[in-house]
């Protein structure tokens, strides 16, 4: 273990008098996967806007590989940080090489006048570009779209699209807010193996994820947040044996349950049944 | 009229033979099959009558053998009828018109013809005082035009559940269009040779029409054709020319743009041409503004103005302030591009930080404190620089090299005015912002406009500086504005504040502007141009609304936006979405590049 590709210190974020994260602490090392898991409304969510200068910390302050972060999202991603959203932010009506293509505005410089004058300049970088994007639409297998208008892809192609996007801005760290919400099974199993793959390429990620086999098969480590507090972090076993994290998500409903002893009940026989309790899928 | 539902009868081949089904109108289908053509040739035939017996009815239609002014339209839709009847018929060489062989486009274009026929003979009527005023041939040209509807509404088609869905089946635009048969790259250069030659003959007489009721006939037909054309879904083959031919169909618009004043003998009529180009080309600078970074800005017309004013200090009038001063016109024209340009980023400095309805609030503020300031200025209010309300009048005309745009020039055997001079200036303007419009619309730049538009934050997040991508876009949209400002102070011989307003009768206003981009199509180069032309021609044309013209534009703009809301042209998203609903089933191997002139045989 190096210098950490993310090191968050101390961040805490109030809106008015809900404190949505309370003062955590938190590093993403080179080569990781890190699982961010907690019940609905933890601020998991919010955790991620702060890193990102989505929202400007309260206090705390965020640094990647040892430089501290303006709290700005074009500065945060031109450092290395890319982000996908909980509920898929994709550019609607532009296509699928178009919304990649996008997410190179940091890697690519060409301004007005270069677009205007079209020298020999800007020709390469465009089509640098493009071969650059085309080669992530070949990775997460969207190549044959390329064409295609973002929003008319199903759903599980979004999420593959918007992650795409993130990685065309060539990032250090990759932030992935629910990767697998919605997604059927064998999607789940796919976006599994697209992480490792995004590791491999050495990219460290940091995801946020209800469906706790995803989390606790990837990560190298999970930590959870509960009422915007970090409660744990550990290795996946100690994350899922720790009795104040089943508690938390026992204390919450989830799935949209009618009522708190439903949940808790469902909740309750999930755990037994496997180690792993699988909470809510869908959270759009 | 684009989307089709069909809850009733969802799976109904629909075939020209199909005789099992009736048609809205009880009549055997071989007997409405040549009623349409009949009616059209019949209905052509009624423009050689004479329909009234005095010439006090403009245009002359008192002559038997020759057509005369509305008659003309007439005529024009009575061979559209006939084309559109027999290519029902299946004959060679005019199938090509209807390729999915549904019936639409002949019952469009019968009711257009029909509706230009009755509109004539009831303004007839109505300007001579009574039915008296008509000839038979009035009468037979009024039956004739109802046969080939009658007709087209017995063919048989599928019946919906109410009388409405039936009819909208009967103007309907086909579901599916056969691929068309592969075409060579020259054979596609004539195809849009040959539509932008139509285009300029349709465009011209629209603009020359020398009174109202000509003017209201030709757009009703023009109107029913271009539905019919719709519907037939040759525009969208056209479109998909157009995408793999796409610098020739530039050349080649604006050759058809140049050609224009040479087919002129009225220097009125280029005084049109000049207006629509200056107002056009504002239109699409608001167009990068709106149609790309999608910030609404509800004060543009003031960068015209400070495009104009600036020219007409250095024009060296000698009711400018600064009357000694008299630029070459490149130098004004670049003086006045930059002064909207500072203009354009004082204003968006502090606003653009606003998103959405407080930019549209505070640009309007904005545009207005812009004639405001300038009507104070006069020395009494405030510093004198622009004469306050009297503005700066005497503007001498732009001399180039000794050719000087106030006279008349003759150019091989062509007598071009001063209207048609500024006209041609305006037309290598109007071909730099064109130019600067789709290099930017086509970049990294652009698309980082797209993205702000389409979601701020997650453009953002993905490493846009969101204040400065749309400064940009601002600060341009402003200077392209400014550009047109200096030519049209020359044009209009004196710059006063008072066109420089948020909302009135005549364009160019801020309103006027943005409904001419959202009317044409929001995003596209072609859309504004139609719509500024469309929405200066109107007001020109239809003397007779005075005051009533606002209202009246303002239920055009509302039908519109119920019933085609992308715009008359649609953007290549939109394209790209009815794609994917399999409504062209052309494959789309385009690349998104501006490549010039690819060929894709069939593509
Ligand atoms: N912009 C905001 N203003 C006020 N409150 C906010 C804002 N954003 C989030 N919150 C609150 O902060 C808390 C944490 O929300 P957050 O979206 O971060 O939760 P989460 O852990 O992502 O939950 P989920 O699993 O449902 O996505 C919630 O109570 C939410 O209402
Ligand atoms: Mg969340």
């Amino acid at each position: 273990m190096t210098t950490p590709v993310l090191e968050a210190r101390a961040v805490t974020m109030r809106f008015g008098g809900l404190t949505a994260v309370r003062s955590v602490d938190f590093t993403v090392n080179t080569g990781e996967i890190v699982g961010l898991i907690g019940p609905n409304g933890a601020g998991k969510t919010t955790f991620f806007n702060c890193l990102t200068g989505l929202y400007v910390p309260t206090e705390g302050t965020v640094s990647y590989k040892g430089t501290v972060l303006p709290p700005k999202p074009h500065l945060v991603t031109k450092a290395g940080i890319a982000r996908t959203f909980q509920n898929i932010r994709l550019f609607a009506n532009m296509t699928v090489l178009e919304n990649v293509l996008v997410g190179r505005h940091t890697r690519t410089k060409e301004g007005l006048w270069s677009a205007l004058l079209r020298g020999p300049g800007f020709k390469k970088a465009e089509k640098a570009s493009e071969e650059r994007a085309m080669e992530l639409l070949e990775f997460i297998g969207l190549a044959h779209k390329r064409d295609h208008l973002a929003r008319n892809l199903p759903y599980g192609e979004q999420r593959k699209l918007e992650i795409a996007r993130a990685l065309a801005s060539e990032p250090g760290l990759l932030l992935l807010d629910e990767p697998t919400a919605g997604m059927n099974p064998q999607e789940t199993r796919a976006t599994e193996e697209l992480v490792f793959a995004i590791r491999d390429k050495g990219i460290a990620v940091l995801l946020i994820e209800h469906d706790m086999r995803f989390v606790f098969n990837l990560s190298d480590r999970v930590a959870c947040l509960v009422q915007g507090e970090k409660l744990v972090e550990g290795t996946s076993e100690v994350v899922q044996s720790d009795e104040r994290v089943i508690a938390a998500y026992l204390g919450t409903p989830f799935e949209g349950a009618p009522g708190e002893e439903e949940a808790a009940e469902v909740a309750a026989a999930e755990a037994h049944a496997e180690a792993a309790p699988s909470t809510k899928g869908d959270t759009q | 009229m684009t989307e089709t539902k069909t809850p009733a009868t969802p799976e109904t081949p629909k075939t020209p033979t199909a005789t099992t089904e009736r048609g809205l109108i009880p009549l055997p289908a071989n007997a409405a099959r040549a009623l349409t053509l009949i009616g059209g040739a019949a209905t052509a035939a009624s423009a050689f009558l004479a329909w009234t017996w005095t010439a006090e009815f403009p245009g002359d239609l008192t002559v038997y053998g020759y057509p005369g002014g509305l008659q003309w339209l007439t005529f024009t839709g009575g061979i559209l009828i006939v084309l559109f009847a027999l290519a029902g018929y299946g004959v060679r060489g005019l199938r090509w018109l209807t390729p999915a062989g549904n019936n639409a486009p002949l019952a469009l274009t019968a009711l257009g013809a029909l509706g230009t026929t009755w509109f004539t003979v009831i303004a007839i009527a109505a300007k001579l005082g009574g039915l008296v005023n008509l000839e038979p041939g009035g009468y037979i040209a009024a039956i004739a035009s109802l046969l080939p509807v009658i007709g087209a509404f017995a063919l048989p088609e599928p019946t919906g559940d109410t009388t409405k869905e039936t009819l909208r089946h009967y103007t309907a635009k086909a579901e599916k269009i056969p691929a068309a048969t592969p075409t060579t790259p020259w054979q596609q250069r004539l195809i849009i040779t040959a539509v932008t030659i139509v285009g300029l003959i349709t465009f011209t007489y629209g603009i020359d029409t020398a009174y109202g009721e000509l003017f209201i006939g030709y757009l009703i037909l023009v109107v029913f054709a271009v539905w019919a054309l719709h519907t037939a879904g040759l525009l969208d083959r056209f479109s998909h020319l157009v995408t793999g031919n796409r610098s020739f169909t530039l050349a080649m618009g604006f050759l058809a743009a140049i050609a224009f004043p040479f087919t002129q003998t009225d220097d009125h009529y280029a005084n049109i041409g000049v207006n629509i180009l200056i107002f056009g080309t504002v239109a699409l600078g608001l167009n990068i503004v709106v149609g790309l970074a999608g910030l609404l800005d509800l004060g543009y017309v003031a960068f015209l103005g400070v495009g104009a004013y600036t020219a007409a200090l250095v024009s060296g009038s000698e009711f400018s302030t600064i009357s000694g001063v008299q630029f070459p016109f490149w130098a004004s024209a670049l003086t006045g591009a930059a002064a909207s340009l500072i203009f354009g980023v004082l204003i968006g400095a502090p606003t653009l930080r606003l998103r959405g309805d407080y930019l549209a609030i505070v640009t309007l503020g904005f545009g207005e404190i812009f004639r405001i300031a300038v009507n104070n200025m006069d020395g009494d209010s405030g510093p004198d620089i622009t004469n306050g309300p009297n503005g700066i009048p005497s503007i001498p005309d732009l001399d180039f090299f000794g050719f000087n745009f106030g006279e008349s020039h003759d150019i091989a055997g062509f007598t071009i005015g001063r209207f048609a001079n500024y006209y041609l200036l305006m037309v290598l303007v109007m071909a730099i912002v064109v130019l600067v419009y789709t290099r930017a619309a086509d970049s990294r730049i652009g698309r980082s406009w797209i993205a702000i538009r389409e979601d701020e934050t997650a453009a953002t997040a993905m490493g846009i500086n969101g204040f400065n991508v749309k400064l940009i876009a601002f600060a341009l949209g402003a200077s392209l504005a400014g550009l047109a400002g200096t030519v049209s102070a020359h044009v209009t011989y004196s710059v006063v504040p008072n066109p420089y307003q948020f909302a009135g009768s005549t364009p160019p206003n801020s309103a006027f502007l943005l409904a001419a981009v959202v009317l044409g199509g929001m995003g596209t180069v072609a859309g504004p141009l139609l719509g500024a032309a469309l929405l200066y021609l109107l007001p020109e044309k239809l003397v007779f609304l005075q005051d009533k013209s606002l209202l009246a534009f303002g239920i055009a703009l509302i039908l519109l936006m119920r019933f085609r809301p992308e715009g008359i042209i649609a953007n290549r998203r939109r394209q790209l979405e009815f794609h994917e609903t399999g409504q062209l089933d052309v494959p789309d191997t385009e690349t998104l590049a501006d490549e010039p002139a690819v060929t894709k045989a069939g593509a």
